[in-house]
């Protein structure tokens, strides 16, 4: 059931029961909806169309794990979440999980008690400059205005970076993306900086893309994945396993062309089998259905499907595999077996 | 009769010539109001210099606008180098702007219908002249408006709407008895018919069908905006009007608690109560409760407002002459009497154009929401209109666009407020 | 509760009495309203720390010593990313203030030039002034600067664009540059000086004392005229006692320029003023500045005309009229809404996160807040700030309102 602000208004007054419990597997059967965060607009990662519709790379993770848990990869509700709001949203139960290109670190894990369930796309930070400014290296921008966008840990990078290569720069930090593009566009700043697929998705809905370059320094780390509450175990072994099965899957081979045929009867591989659950128990063990993992690969395709439906080369954005590719192809993408 | 010690004197009246040409007509209007002295001149020539600049630049590109065209990259195409507007934007996003861009289309209607309905409910209460009968269908407005914009079963708002009636009548009944006997009865007897009530009306979501609910984050757009206004400041009457009765109050306790918020709201700024809604207000209630966000910037925004309500209305009550409330008393009226009876029908008609400006400020405040990831007006342009590929890189016809909603709206208020404030003045003057 | 009625005689006290008897009603209400009061804050705090403790959090201020790790453009006071976050939010502070003072001085200057000329006799110029007014009332002021710092980025040129022989913009008399990063303008030093801040306080001393000078050559011309009727000019001997110390000063020490000139990515040399600093300075300005104009046009029409008629039948000059009579009873009016209108101008200075400028806002409430997830505290650290500010100013209005209360006897 939608909780809608009369209801909510009752709840205040103490008059309605609230529906607090500890489980959030359990909340999000009841409400029929994942109540999914994500950013406020990035293109290739989470943006919604001209008619509304989310769609993206974190937005397909959300879908799978809503197609994982109820069977339809349209029951979410995306929450569109700040750098500022992320955190408070996830921690008060406003959403269920958080998949919005979120860096994991110690602190946030630790600190402020969220359990990052995987990675689902190893960024670093990078820096765009103007080709006509004739640089080529990072180590160059003494002096330089950087554009940063704020709330995410680009401006710690940024002043680690500079401090440990004694060079100054002039730190200009902007709220949202497109404001940031306003700047740089402008020239009010030299370059511009944030994680490397963020930089290609803006390059990429430029007018001239190919006047502006992606320096060769990334500069930090950047794992980015989902990620929920401390405390409920159940929940986080969901999400966790829905990203692991979508990477498996295209491990597999299995597609979204061909999953019909093999989840129609045991294949030939006894992995294939238990993934899609014609073999053993996997699904129940999650308390899901037996094709929880069958929903969750066919409602976008597997990782590598949604990969280059949103973000892979033939897209405006065009990032390359890269770090991101399966552990077979050089890549650091290595799902635990299912087993 | 004719003296005729001096040699002559006309007798007759001479015909009345015309004025010299530059002292009448429209030389001499402009040799008074625009050249009437050098440094008069110089000004004049500075303002003309200035309309010259301002429409050299606007009107081109005003004129030559594309209204037709499905991206800004396509749009700069048809324009081919010349100056020119790509309203295109704004004919392509139009529902976005005004509705945010998660409302499901096919409902439009919806909202639509409870902005018309809004002028209907709230003409008796702007026009003293109305018939007073209309009142009652502003009493429905709230709970029509709540029913067509989010939708979902009717049961909802008509069993707060008759438990507020339930309250009314219990408060007509007895207040003339005691005004804080029914007061206070009327609150508990709506809380135990909202009760019993919630246990009676049947659970059920429409998910389906024209009236189908719509959660409240998908509102957005200018109609975010519109109801946040008209929202807060409702709500935001009552309480402030308390306030200021707390205020004055001879209590201290009382009074002391009324400073300290009013004092307190009045000083920070509204962003900051904003991010309270945001990321701090969601702690005060009780566990699990899930408050949304609509609701939580709503109570911040009604506070904030309160605060400035408060104020003015203090005002008001401090313009009355003494005399008044001690007529209230050597008339043998309680405390409640007199206020309900001289005093604040007084003093609120003097507050009204107060009112009118602190409403008309937090309607323009309302746009600061687009800061908490809201997509009121502001916050749909800033973020998906400008974050979309096709649309990067236009701001004037957008930011325009917002600019001259909010003026005609605003502009109108201040233009009633004005109208108002000369048909009550009925001092002499 | 202000009906007063005799007490019943020779009863004593009743339990009844609380309701009933006016005297000790109000002890009763406040009791039950103290109780409410007392009752609902510990409902709320309880939930916020049961909502706390299951989330495992807390609240500890201790982040404020930990380093920031980020770095701020603007900065009054010496800063670097190792500084701690209280040093960050410090310097926030400062920051907002600086903003909130240059912008309530020019908002004065806009608002008065615009109230003064709505007035005029000049029929174009009084409709300007009222469309300048009307549309800066009545459009959001989040919008407004959103739009001037867009024309700010749109239409200046950037650094680079001074580049190279055939460079698209050029410096302004060859000595300042206007970016849109920012307003570059020489910066003025003394040669044979002793080093910035003595050169700087000489210059104020030096000022100081033509000001005590032409007060005394001002006085003794008052005096001759008490005495003599004759006012003798002053004009001359005044700005002599301005100009020659401060023109002596300059030339021994050598007074000079440091122009600002393109070095790698950006102008070095000169002073820089910020290109967010001027969007929201300059939009805060005029937004307020429009309502300032209505103030002060209320100020001047609040004087009656028989004041002006009066001075002239007195035999005063025109332009005396306006110093000595209407403004000081203009001021009597305009003065407390001005108050508030500044005080209007440091909570909108909030906004200033919008275009980039690091104000408390921005580094407390912005960054620290994101990198710390320390919610609850640096909100609450927020709102103390500008409350502490706020209820200063409301102190100033306090004050003054005394000060010039119509003395009636």
């Amino acid at each position: 059931m939608k909780k809608t602000a009369f209801y909510g208004a009752l709840t205040v007054a103490g008059l309605a029961a609230s529906m607090a419990s500890a489980a959030t597997l359990d909340d999000v059967k009841e409400r029929g909806v994942l109540n999914c965060g994500v950013t406020t607009g990035l293109v290739g990662f989470a943006s919604p169309d001209a008619n509304g519709v989310w769609t993206g790379f974190d937005v397909g993770v959300c879908r799978a794990v809503a197609a994982a848990v109820l069977g339809d990869g349209d029951a979410v509700e995306f929450v569109p979440t700040t750098g500022k709001t992320r955190f408070t949203s996830l921690a008060s139960g406003e959403i269920d999980v958080l998949a919005r290109n979120t860096t994991w670190t110690f602190s946030r894990d630790v600190d402020l008690k969220f359990e990052f369930t995987g990675i689902n796309y190893y960024d670093g930070q990078g820096f765009m400059v103007p080709r006509d400014l004739g640089v080529s290296s990072a180590k160059e921008l003494d002096g330089a205005t950087v554009c940063i966008q704020t709330g995410t840990t680009t401006e710690l990078n940024l002043a680690d970076f500079f401090r440990s290569n004694s060079i100054s720069y002039e730190p200009v930090p902007i709220e949202t993306n497109a404001e940031a593009q306003v700047q740089y566009l402008a020239g009010a700043c030299d370059v511009y900086t944030t994680d490397a697929s963020g930089l290609a998705a803006t390059r990429a809905s430029f007018e001239n893309p190919g006047d502006h370059v992606l320096l060769p320094e990334i500069i930090s780390k950047e794992p980015l994945g989902p990620l929920v509450r401390h405390g409920d175990n159940d929940w986080g072994d969901i999400v966790r396993w829905t990203l692991n099965a979508l990477i498996a899957a295209e491990e597999l081979g299995v597609t979204s062309a061909n999953i019909e045929e093999l989840a129609a009867a045991p294949t030939g591989n006894p992995e294939v089998n238990r993934l899609l659950g014609t073999e053993g128990e996997l699904g129940a063990m999650l308390g899901l259905e037996a094709d929880w993992a069958k929903n969750a690969i066919a409602v976008g395709g597997n990782y590598g499907e949604l990969f280059e439906k949103n973000i892979g080369e033939n897209t405006p954005i065009g990032l390359a595999r890269g770090l991101n590719a399966q552990w077979t192809d050089g890549g650091l993408l290595y799902t635990p077996p299912f087993r | 009769m004719t003296d005729r010690s001096v040699a002559f004197v006309r007798t007759e009246t001479l015909p009345e010539l015309p004025p010299p040409p530059n002292a009448a007509g429209p030389t001499k209007w402009i040799k008074d109001n625009l050249f009437a002295t050098p440094a008069n001149s110089v000004l004049t020539v500075l303002a003309i210099l200035a309309i010259y600049l301002i429409l050299s630049g606007a009107l081109p590109w005003m004129l030559n606008g594309i209204w037709t065209s499905p991206s800004l990259a396509v749009c700069r195409e048809i324009l081919d180098g010349t100056t020119g507007a790509c309203f295109a934007v704004l004919t392509e996003r139009w529902n976005q702007l005004l509705f945010g861009f998660q409302y499901p289309t096919d409902l439009y209607w919806r909202p639509g219908l409870a902005f018309t309905l809004l002028f209907f409910a709230a003409a008796p209460v702007l026009f003293f002249d109305l018939p007073r009968k209309l009142l009652i269908f502003t009493a429905l407005y709230p709970f029509i408006a709540y029913w067509l914009i989010w939708g979902g079963s009717i049961f909802g708002p008509l069993l707060a709407l008759v438990s507020i009636a339930a309250g009314v009548v219990f408060y007509q009944k007895f207040v003339t008895q005691s005004f804080a006997l029914g007061f206070f009865g009327g609150v508990v007897t709506f809380f135990v018919v909202l009760t019993i009530g919630g246990y009676i009306i049947p659970d059920t979501e429409i998910t389906e069908g024209a009236m189908r609910s719509v959660p409240s984050r998908d509102l957005g757009g200018f109609m975010l905006n519109m109801m946040l206004g008209v929202t807060c400041v409702s709500l935001s009457l009552p309480i402030g009007i308390a306030l200021a009765l707390g205020r004055q109050s001879s209590m201290p306790i009382i009074k002391y608690v009324c400073v300290i918020f009013i004092e307190f709201v009045r000083g920070v700024p509204l962003i900051t109560l904003l991010f309270v809604a945001n990321v701090m207000l969601g702690y005060f209630f009780p566990p699990g409760s899930g408050v949304d966000l609509f609701l939580r910037v709503v109570i911040m925004i009604t506070m904030f407002s309160a605060a400035y309500i408060a104020e003015v209305i203090r005002g008001g009550l401090a313009a009355l002459p003494k005399g008044q409330y001690e007529a209230g008393d050597s008339l043998g009226l309680d405390y409640a009497q007199s206020m309900r009876l001289i005093i604040l029908p007084q003093a609120l008609k003097i507050s009204i154009p107060g009112i009118v400006n602190v409403s008309v400020g937090l309607f323009k405040d309302t746009t600061l929401v687009s800061v908490i990831s809201m997509f009121d007006l502001v916050g749909m342009i800033r973020g998906p209109i400008l974050a979309s590929i096709e649309w990067q890189g236009v701001y004037w016809e957008l930011f325009g666009f917002a600019a001259l909603l909010f003026f005609v709206t605003c502009y109108g208020i201040s233009q009633y407020s004005q109208w108002l404030e000369r048909r009550l003045a009925t001092d002499h003057r | 509760m202000t009906s007063i009625t005799d007490p019943p005689q020779g009863s004593s006290f009743r339990l009844s009495m609380l309701i009933n008897d006016t005297r000790y009603r109000s002890y009763t209400f406040q009791a039950i309203a103290f109780i409410v009061l007392a009752l609902a804050i510990g409902y709320l705090i309880n939930n916020l720390f049961t909502n706390l403790a299951a989330q495992g959090l807390d609240i500890d201020f201790s982040f404020l010593g930990a380093p920031a790790g980020y770095d701020i453009n603007q900065r009054l006071i010496e800063y670097t990313s190792q500084s701690t976050n209280l040093q960050a939010a410090i310097v926030g502070v400062l920051n907002t203030l600086l903003v909130s003072f240059l912008a309530c001085v020019t908002a004065t200057v806009f608002g008065v030039l615009a109230g003064v000329l709505r007035l005029s006799n000049n029929w174009l110029v009084r409709k300007l002034m009222a469309i300048y007014v009307e549309i800066f009332r009545n459009i959001p002021v989040l919008i407004w600067v959103l739009i001037i710092f867009t024309i700010m980025i749109a239409v200046l040129p950037g650094p680079r664009e001074f580049r190279g022989d055939d460079a698209s913009a050029s410096m302004f008399l060859g000595i300042s540059a206007f970016t849109n990063r920012g307003v570059y303008i020489p910066l003025p030093f003394f040669e044979r000086g002793f080093g910035g801040g003595m050169d700087l306080l000489m210059v104020i001393a030096v000022l100081v004392g033509s000001f005590f000078g032409a007060r005394a050559v001002t006085a003794r011309a008052t005096r001759i005229q008490e005495a003599t009727g004759d006012r003798p000019a002053t004009l001359l001997t005044n700005l002599a006692i301005w100009f020659g110390p401060l023109i002596a000063v300059f030339v021994i020490f050598g007074l000079s320029f440091e122009i600002p000139e393109l070095k790698g990515f950006n102008f070095a040399g000169g002073i820089k003023v910020g290109g967010p600093l001027i969007a929201i300075w300059f939009a805060l300005s005029i937004y307020t500045g429009a309502f300032i104009a209505e103030n002060v046009r209320a100020g001047i029409q609040a004087v009656s005309k028989g004041q002006t008629e009066a001075a002239g039948a007195l035999g005063i000059r025109p332009r005396r009229i306006m110093s000595l009579v209407v403004l000081p009873q203009a001021l009597r009016v305009i003065i407390p809404p001005l108050i508030s209108n500044y005080l209007n101008i440091t909570k909108n200075s909030s906004l200033a996160i919008l275009v980039g400028y690091a104000d408390v806002t921005a580094t407390l409430g912005g960054i620290t807040l994101n990198q710390t997830g320390r919610a609850i505290e640096c909100i609450l650290l927020l709102m103390l700030f500008y409350l502490t500010i706020s209820l200063l100013i409301s102190a100033v209005i306090n004050v003054y309102n005394n000060a010039i209360k119509l003395k009636e006897r």
